[in-house]
């Protein structure tokens, strides 16, 4: 561990480890006299060039070692839950991230005008910049981050695959030259043979990133590919590699400091991906054996120290179902589901990023390789899009929004940049929080975060918190037996709802049930009445195909599941400690001594919808003269929409690629949506024939906006 | 019409079977003519009623009230026509059940048109029926639901019935304001029978089932050579989107008749009774922290008033009333600390929040309505004015504006404002301003109140000279609530957070707030 005191050999080995530049930065930094931590001379001042939860996590990391915080948001971002939480905050432009979280001219006028030591990145933005990285150094000011040169190689995936061959790490076959035409992409992609993966040279975070089995794929995705990184990088350089099937998808989380230590923590598995963007992560996987783990973090450490790698980095790897793994790219920032890592291994990263920055030792019993894990954490990214509609994404408010708390949810961590009535915007990532649970092992680790999802609540957007459940109950997930192509190959027509298990719809049918009775004791009390109004004891009720009797044994808590017609009992539930006030969305009770959460979603004329693992639904709540009539009552006429493509969700028209009177196969491309930087092509959904087109290129969409009509 | 037989025998007391008629005692006798009463016109006409996916007169009555409180009137009155052969068809209770019961608890009296009987067509013995209910209503003071499912007139009788709607009429116009009046529309409603719906003071249709014309589809064909159905010239979906007609709809019966002793519980037992009060498991002073934020800095960002409203209300809860009509005003029941309140709120989703012809009229009558009934006012106010444009102009706004600032100026219920961002030019005044006499106003720090958005203004004061500049100084000045509540139009800034709690605290003090106006016969309301 570092000693105490003022300018020590360490900082002192450290400085002379920079560029010579770097090292003059150092000692000026020094010389402004600094926190101190844990006995450590720290920085006095941090700025964190990020928004969201990610910002808020350095923050707390920050307070915790006693560094005061500066942070900067855009015109929108004004009320934001980073900006409140920083002790200094400053306006860096409008909304568009090029003007403002991405604008280094303003947000180094920041730096000197708040006096900051030192500039946390975050992940996205300006984390990978290595002009930022430069422009800071230039100003002597610290990047909590690695080294420009390692920014640099390792931005670029030709360039990255080269050095880890050089570093003696796997690789996936490919080829490593650019790709400039659909010709070349032909031969190429044949040459090594389908599947390929088109994939961007600068890209990340799935953008630009394309699968393709057949030449016509192969040029489509080409050509999407290009499009979405020039958009989204200005760089559209393209090159193609073998894709691995049946592959996983797990890294090495690293932290390395300037006197060439690097520590390897255990691995995160992030197989569940939905078009190459994680979805859910957990640490260790189930996959790995002791020696494939150490084998995988002794190339990852191989790689780190061939770019004289510092701070918080990670090597992906994807791994074979012989657990063959190739080295898939490394990145130089501090990532999405770190918080996992840090569960398992003790280690809070943002602490030992800020500690190598202001150039200190890695503490010895982080480096030790018998370093015991931690038991099982999972995390899951709660993200605003609809998985109800292809999981396109969505934009709004959070009009109701309560996270789970330690109460609810034992080792519960939520990291998150939103609060109440915090707005989503188009503008910036559409992710709401992770939820991350830890525990001993992974069963009860995964037990706690369905509790966890089924505890949060999100209302004025669409969210993926339903399908996250589904996926958390489905038990390829729950054995751990998995691969990327999880969600593609489980929900191959989409996400359409968790199914209930009939033992589920029963108790939620006690349950409405018990919220009618409740709700009836609570609001008919008129002070008014003449008389006092007498309330039913028993409900029928009604949950997609099926009806129940339920009948309340005065106060017992017995509740009787009955046929509605023959009076046949069915089920017999206790219900205990039900735990539900009119007007609140939680809903908790003890259904035969085991704890459940339910969320009253809405009140409907005849009932409620109610949430219950997961799975959301409209259920009519009865009492027995009106189910009896209800029998007489006629289902309402669907109307058809099928002749209709509506825009499914707010964004821009970049293309309609049809015309009036033109004849449509299914499948065919009709336009093309962008929002959240994301194209989203729509396609035909049958054959047909267009009869007119409302929307032009160029226009802004609401949701459900008419684009064209079909004869 | 059919005859029915069992009936019309046991009435005239003639065609029972020989064995038994010199020996069943009437005392005997009786419970069998009560079940006859009981089924209207006969199994058959029931069983058809259901497949058109409609509840029977009774069974409407058993879903409404209060399990076993129904007292039936005149089970057993027949019509007294003799033309056209109908002194041959008599059915018990002549095509309407008619009597009173409870909704959780608290009376109300009721009619039940039974389609089942001759089409649930009305007749002067019918009409007198309704008629009983209605006196006994207005003397003891509770309201009157009318559950309408009817064919019209029994043309038969001709102008005895046109009498009996006559009678009916009179007796809306008598109970109005002084009880509450509430038709459910559940099946036809044609003709001049339209006229007793539309005088109360809610109106439920059911989708599909219901519709409510002047004049049906033959005659429109006929006079104007237009093709249109049922549906579309009278159907809820009219009623709700386009005339207005209607306030509430829903899918079928059984929801409606739910949402009716929903609405009933809102709404006091008549003119002389409090506001109703219930028990509420919501404290009065929760603030909700996303109110906060729910307002967007841009000005010329929307967001939807509703949230506001139920995040201010008991439990969250607001009964809209005119929900797809005009929907740039929202009008609605809710709850403060258990007590109903009439909430008014522009909404800014639906052209910018502007008045208009329709959201004047709309609000008016819901203005109008609470105050009659004794039922305090709450007012959102985001409101960037009155809607330009000749439609507009040549239709009358001038008239109907007029309604709203009529019905607000009138108003001697507690009156309570919240101006949650615009409150522009006239409508600024219209919006239950200090100046109409409404009792506590308060604004958000989002609040402007201003005679128009800074940019007209500055064209208008400076001419398009420096125009930015103005207009950033303009907005200065007056793009916030400081200018107000200066002035003290508004008695306090804030923050929406604190809303629900700053409108209990003042509904409990004005519990017991009196206002006089002259005496004077009525008013002139620009109709």
């Amino acid at each position: 561990m570092m000693r105490a005191g003022r300018p020590t050999a360490a900082l002192a080995a450290a400085a002379q480890r920079q560029t010579p530049r770097t090292a003059a930065a150092m000692q000026q930094v020094l010389a402004r006299g600094l926190a101190t931590y844990n006995g450590e001379q720290v920085f006095d001042k941090i700025l964190i060039a990020n928004r969201g939860e990610i910002a808020c996590r350095v923050i707390k990391t920050a307070r915790k070692m006693g560094i005061k915080t500066v942070a900067i948001y855009s015109e929108p971002d004004k009320n934001a839950m980073h900006v409140k939480m920083a002790d200094e905050a400053y306006l860096v432009g409008p909304a568009a991230s090029s003007q403002s979280y991405l604008n280094i001219d303003r947000i180094m006028e920041v730096i000197a005008e708040s006096g900051a030591q030192a500039v946390h990145p975050g992940y996205g933005f300006l984390s990978e910049n290595h002009l930022f990285a430069e422009a800071l150094e230039a100003k002597n000011v610290a990047f909590i981050g690695p080294g420009a040169f390692a920014i640099t190689a390792m931005g670029d995936k030709i360039e990255s695959k080269q050095l880890a061959i050089n570093a003696g790490v796997n690789t996936v076959p490919g080829s490593l030259a650019v790709v400039k035409t659909d010709e070349q992409i032909k031969q190429i992609a044949n040459e090594i043979g389908y599947p390929v993966m088109i994939k961007a040279s600068a890209g990340g975070g799935g953008k630009g990133m394309r699968i393709a089995w057949n030449d016509a794929e192969a040029i489509e995705g080409f050509r999407l590919s290009t499009e979405e990184a020039r958009s989204s990088f200005g760089d559209d350089r393209i090159f193609i590699e073998k894709f691995v099937e049946e592959p996983r998808h797990i890294e090495i989380q690293l932290i390395a400091d300037t006197f060439g230590n690097v520590a390897a923590l255990p691995e995160r598995e992030c197989s569940i991906q939905r078009r190459n963007q994680k979805v859910l992560e957990e640490s260790p996987s189930t996959f790995l054996d002791p020696e494939t783990r150490k084998a995988m973090q002794a190339q990852a450490i191989q790689l780190a120290k061939a770019v004289d790698y510092r701070s918080a980095g990670t090597v992906e790897f994807l791994c074979d179902k012989n657990r063959n793994f190739y080295f898939l790219e490394m990145n130089t920032r501090l990532q999405v589901e770190h918080p996992v890592s840090e569960l398992v291994s003790g280690i809070d990263l943002v602490e030992q990023m800020i500690r190598v920055a202001a150039g200190h030792k890695l503490p010895e019993d982080i480096m030790k390789e018998d370093r015991p894990i931690l038991g099982w954490a999972h995390e899951a990214r709660v993200y605003a899009e609809d998985p109800f509609r292809g999981f396109l994404p969505s934009t709004g408010r959070l009009v109701d929004y309560q996270q789970p708390t330690e109460e609810q949810v034992p080792g519960v961590r939520v990291d998150t940049g939103v609060s109440q009535g915090s707005e989503i915007s188009m503008f910036y990532d559409p992710m709401i929080c992770k939820l991350i649970t830890h525990a001993d092992t992974r069963e009860e680790a995964l037990d706690r975060l369905e509790l966890a999802l089924d505890n949060y609540v999100v209302k004025g957007l669409g969210h993926n918190i339903n399908f996250l459940i589904d996926v958390c109950r489905h038990p390829k997930f729950k054995s751990g037996a998995i691969t990327t192509k999880f969600i593609e190959e489980e929900y191959p027509e989409g996400f359409s709802g968790v199914k209930l298990t009939s033992d589920e719809s029963k108790s939620l049918a006690a349950v409405a049930a018990m919220i009618q009775y409740t709700r009836n004791n609570q609001t008919t009390n008129m002070l008014d009445a003449l008389r006092p109004s007498v309330q039913p004891t028993s409900f029928v009720v009604s949950i997609d195909e099926d009806a129940f009797k339920v009948t309340f044994a005065g106060d017992t808590g017995e509740t009787v599941l009955s046929d509605p017609t023959s009076g046949e009992e069915i089920a017999r539930f206790n219900i205990r400690d039900f735990q539900y006030k009119s007007g609140e969305i939680l809903v908790r009770a003890l259904i035969d001594d085991a704890p459940q959460v339910i969320q009253c979603l809405d009140r409907l004329p005849q009932g409620f919808r109610l949430q219950y693992c997961g799975a959301i639904k409209d259920i009519l709540v009865h009492s027995e003269l009106e189910y009896e009539m209800s029998k007489y009552m006629l289902p309402k006429p669907e109307i058809d929409m099928a002749k209709w493509l509506l825009s499914p969700m707010p964004g821009s028209l970049i293309s309609v690629a049809v015309t009036e009177g033109q004849e449509v196969f299914a499948g065919q491309e009709l336009a093309v949506v962008e929002a959240m930087k994301m194209q989203n092509v729509l396609r035909a959904e049958r054959n047909g024939v267009v009869k007119k087109v409302y929307a032009n290129a160029g226009e802004t969409l609401s949701v459900d906006q008419e684009i064209v009509e079909f004869e | 019409m059919m005859l029915a037989s069992r009936t019309v025998q046991t009435v005239a007391g003639k065609a029972l079977p020989a064995s038994r008629r010199s020996v069943v005692a009437f005392a005997d006798r009786w419970p069998e003519i009560k079940e006859q009463a009981l089924l209207g016109g006969g199994e058959a006409r029931i069983a058809k009623q259901h497949e058109k996916g409609k509840l029977t007169a009774r069974e409407r009555i058993a879903l409404l009230v209060d399990h076993g409180t129904f007292v039936e009137y005149d089970s057993l009155k027949l019509h007294r026509c003799t033309d056209f052969g109908m002194e041959k068809q008599q059915f018990y209770g002549d095509g309407v059940v008619t009597g009173h019961g409870f909704i959780n608890g608290r009376p109300v009296f009721l009619f039940s048109q039974d389609f089942t009987v001759f089409g649930g067509s009305l007749s002067e013995t019918h009409a007198e029926k309704i008629c009983k209910i209605m006196d006994k209503a207005l003397k003891v003071g509770a309201p009157v639901i009318g559950i309408n499912d009817s064919g019209g007139a029994r043309i038969q009788e001709g102008v005895a019935s046109l009498g009996g709607y006559a009678e009916v009429f009179q007796r809306n116009v008598e109970a109005s304001g002084v009880i509450p009046q509430i038709s459910l529309i559940c099946g036809p409603c044609a003709g001049g029978a339209v006229y007793s719906p539309a005088i109360t003071d809610f109106t439920m249709m059911v989708r599909d089932t219901s519709y409510c014309f002047i004049t049906g589809p033959e005659v429109v064909k006929t006079v104007l050579n237009e093709e249109v159905t049922q549906e579309e010239l009278g159907g809820a979906k009219a009623h709700m989107t386009k005339s207005g007609v209607a306030h509430l709809a829903y899918d079928n019966d059984v929801e409606a008749i739910r949402m009716a002793r929903e609405l009933f519980d809102f709404l006091p037992l008549s003119n002389n009774a409090d506001v109703p009060r219930r028990t509420t498991v919501d404290p009065r002073d929760r603030a909700d922290p996303a109110l906060d934020m729910l307002v967007p800095e841009d000005p010329n960002h929307p967001y939807d008033m509703k949230t506001i409203i139920s995040k201010v209300l008991d439990e969250n809860e607001f009964l809209e009333i005119h929900p797809e009509f005009a929907k740039n005003i929202i009008v609605g029941f809710g709850r403060l600390d258990g007590r109903t309140v009439g909430v008014v709120g522009n909404q800014p989703l639906e052209l910018a929040g502007c008045l208009d012809i329709n959201s004047s009229t709309k609000a008016a009558r819901f203005v109008r309505f609470c105050d009659a009934f004794n039922i305090p006012l709450v007012t959102f106010v985001d409101v960037p004015g009155f809607l330009p444009g000749t439609s507009q102009e040549h239709n009358g706004i001038i008239r109907h504006g007029a309604k709203l600032l009529y019905a607000y100026a009138e108003a001697t219920v507690p009156k309570l404002t919240v101006i949650t961002r615009k409150a522009y030019g006239g409508a600024y005044d219209v919006m239950s301003s200090k100046h109409l006499r409404s009792d506590s106003n308060v604004a958000w720090p989002s609040a402007e109140i201003a005679v128009m958005g800074a940019k007209g203004a500055v064209e208008i004061i400076f001419r398009g000279k420096n125009v930015e500049e103005e207009t950033e100084n303009y907005k200065e000045r007056f793009a916030n609530p400081l200018t107000a509540a200066a002035r003290g139009f508004v008695d306090d800034i804030i923050m929406p957070s604190q809303t629900r709690q700053h409108l209990c605290n003042e509904l409990e003090l004005l519990e017991g707030k009196v206002e006089h106006r002259p005496a004077r016969k009525h008013g002139n309301i620009p109709l």
